[in-house]
């Protein structure tokens, strides 16, 4: 083990030696930009919480894979598509109904229990889906992670404006003769293979570290979609690099510092967006009545 | 001479911007109105009025493609409406916006150019031109890099008309663009749009719960109450005995000194907001 010298490039060539650090970085690289892409998505469509729910779907596939003896990506894959896609035929706007999607939550939660328990318990297979294991990665879990990672950009290059019409403005994407069910669908797939690699990373517990909170840091700095989904990537690609970087040298599970970095930030882009609030318009909150201007005369 | 018999005219002409002819509609099943014959000449600003419920959007659902008639027949400049109509800009009603909106004006304004392209595109410039003449078209140049999420409802119906309009389309349609501002509000934006009307030629159906402020400025009234609908000028339709046969109770239509309208009688009064 090298020890943390002040040179960057001679501490990364340090990790680098070793091959699981290597898979961790590239794995972790590809990783960090598509959900940094799709996540951009999940914000401005409103949907957190069904990525939050299809990683507790995708939580009962991964444990139904070991369980029958698959690799957990597989059942990851299965169940979040599926997930994704009755939600998506359930109709626009049907990610937001979170008191259904909250039922079907807690149940597949349970079932992914049942499984691990069937599995005759080896507790770091269900430590590993549940806060995820970038250390762990193989070369095979890297070269899936690139294709399927390719796969989602190839896609979203396709349908990114309008999906992003259809995100920003549904009635008049629906007007314009767009289709929005498609759009939703195509969409909730590619936010499941997103989130089916995200947990080799993350985990499903912590897949909103990496899926939203850098997306959501990323519009409160830039109104312009295009360089929001770039610093959204940036932020996420930062929070995996320093976050796998300071776990080197720490005995503390990676996935803690992954989150920490992205949540760090998102604090401090809300402190610092209402420091500024507060420069520009010292004495007004912004109203969004026509009174507002000779409100502060009282 | 004005149409406003309630028939068809005899031939089409290429002045017809639309023309329905017995028209019914439902909503889920139920019946919203139904012996509908109205037709709207190119360039004329149209008001849409009638109380909540009554099926002004879903008139506009009809145009947009969006929902097919029961019965009748129904064109748009000698044509059937279709989903995706270039000739149409559209303002919703929009409730998804708030103080969480974190998204550009020239971005909503860039949706309207080239939105619905597949594929990556490539003419960013051409497209943050268009965006700025339309901001400029309505009077909206200093808010295009302030988000949506912080502008006051004037300002947010500005940015969406210059997005309806991105397209140098032939109609309008603008669904209470004025259900949030205050009466001078009303009034600058009934005023843009006029001017618009006025200026591109533009056809627009403009949805309204109040008539007051769009009274000076129209040619027609499209009045959508009781499942049933009445057409003609603001005089013709807007009269105790025109609307008391639409509601099938007495109504009584009061005129203040500067013009404004008091519907009294109706269920809810689309005249009552005295300026």
């Amino acid at each position: 083990m090298t020890y943390f010298s002040w040179n960057l490039v001679t501490d990364l060539r340090g990790m680098w030696q070793f091959e699981f650090m290597r898979n961790a970085f590239e794995a972790g690289t590809i990783i960090a930009i598509v959900a940094g892409i799709v996540g951009y998505f999940v914000v401005i469509r409103r949907s957190a919480f069904a990525t939050h729910a299809l990683g507790h779907v995708g939580f009962s596939g991964a444990a139904g894979a070991v369980f029958l003896g698959f690799n957990p990506v597989y059942g990851l894959l299965l169940f979040t598509t599926s997930g994704a896609t009755g939600m998506a035929l359930l109709g626009r706007r049907a990610s937001t109904r979170d008191v259904e999607i909250g039922t079907v939550l807690a149940f597949m939660l349970g079932l992914g229990l049942l499984f691990l328990s069937l599995y005759n318990g080896y507790a770091t297979e269900a430590y590993s889906i549940l806060f995820g294991e970038v250390l762990g990665i193989s070369n095979a879990g890297v070269a899936f992670t690139f294709w399927a990672g390719v796969a989602v950009l190839l896609v979203l290059l396709l349908v990114y404006r309008p999906l992003l019409f259809a995100s920003l403005d549904e009635d008049v994407a629906e007007a314009k003769g767009l289709p929005m069910i498609g759009l939703g669908l195509i969409f909730m797939v590619l936010l499941a293979v997103a989130i089916s690699i995200a947990v080799q990373v993350i985990g499903v517990l912590l897949i909103f570290a990496l899926m939203v909170t850098p997306a959501a840091s990323a519009v409160r700095l830039t109104r312009r979609p295009s360089t929001a989904v770039a610093v959204s990537v940036s932020i996420a690609l930062f929070s995996v690099w320093s976050g796998l970087f300071v776990s080197w040298y720490e005995p503390y599970p990676p996935s803690f510092f992954i989150v920490s970095v992205a949540f760090a930030l998102y604090v401090a882009v809300r402190v610092g967006s209402q420091v500024k609030v507060r420069i520009v318009r010292p004495s007004t909150t912004g109203d969004r009545t026509e009174s507002g201007h000779s409100s502060e005369h009282a | 001479m004005n149409d406003t018999s309630g028939l068809p005219p005899p031939s089409s002409h290429g002045e017809e911007a639309i023309h329905a002819e017995r028209l019914e509609v439902s909503y889920q099943n139920k019946i919203v109105w139904r012996d509908a014959t109205f037709h709207v000449r190119r360039g004329e600003f149209v008001a849409v009025i009638g109380p909540n419920g009554a099926g002004k959007t879903t008139l506009f659902r009809l145009l947009l493609g969006l929902q097919r008639p029961r019965s009748g027949a129904l064109t748009l400049l000698d044509k059937a409406p279709r989903r995706g109509n270039p000739i149409i800009g559209y303002v919703p009603q929009r409730h998804a916006i708030d103080n969480e909106t974190h998204i550009g004006c020239e971005s909503i304004v860039r949706m309207g150019i080239s939105g619905h392209r597949w594929g990556p595109g490539l003419s960013f410039r051409r497209d943050r031109e268009t965006a700025a003449a339309a901001l400029a078209a309505v009077g909206a140049s200093g808010l295009a890099h302030k988000s949506l999420g912080t502008l006051s409802g004037g300002e947010l119906q500005r940015i969406f008309l210059a997005e309806a309009m991105v397209g140098n389309p032939e109609m309008l349609l603008l669904d209470e663009p004025l259900s949030n501002l205050d009466l001078r509000r009303s009034r600058e934006l009934v005023e843009l749009v006029a001017g618009l009307v006025r200026s591109r030629n533009v056809t627009t159906l403009f949805v309204a719960h109040d008539i007051n402020p769009l009274i000076h400025h129209l040619d027609k009234v499209i009045y959508i109450a009781n499942g049933k609908v009445a057409t003609g000028t603001p005089a013709e339709v807007l009269t105790s005995e025109r609307l008391s046969a639409l509601y099938e109770v007495p109504v009584e239509v009061l005129h203040d000194s500067r013009g404004n309208l008091v519907i009294v009688g109706a269920e809810e009064s689309p005249g009552g907001e005295a300026g």
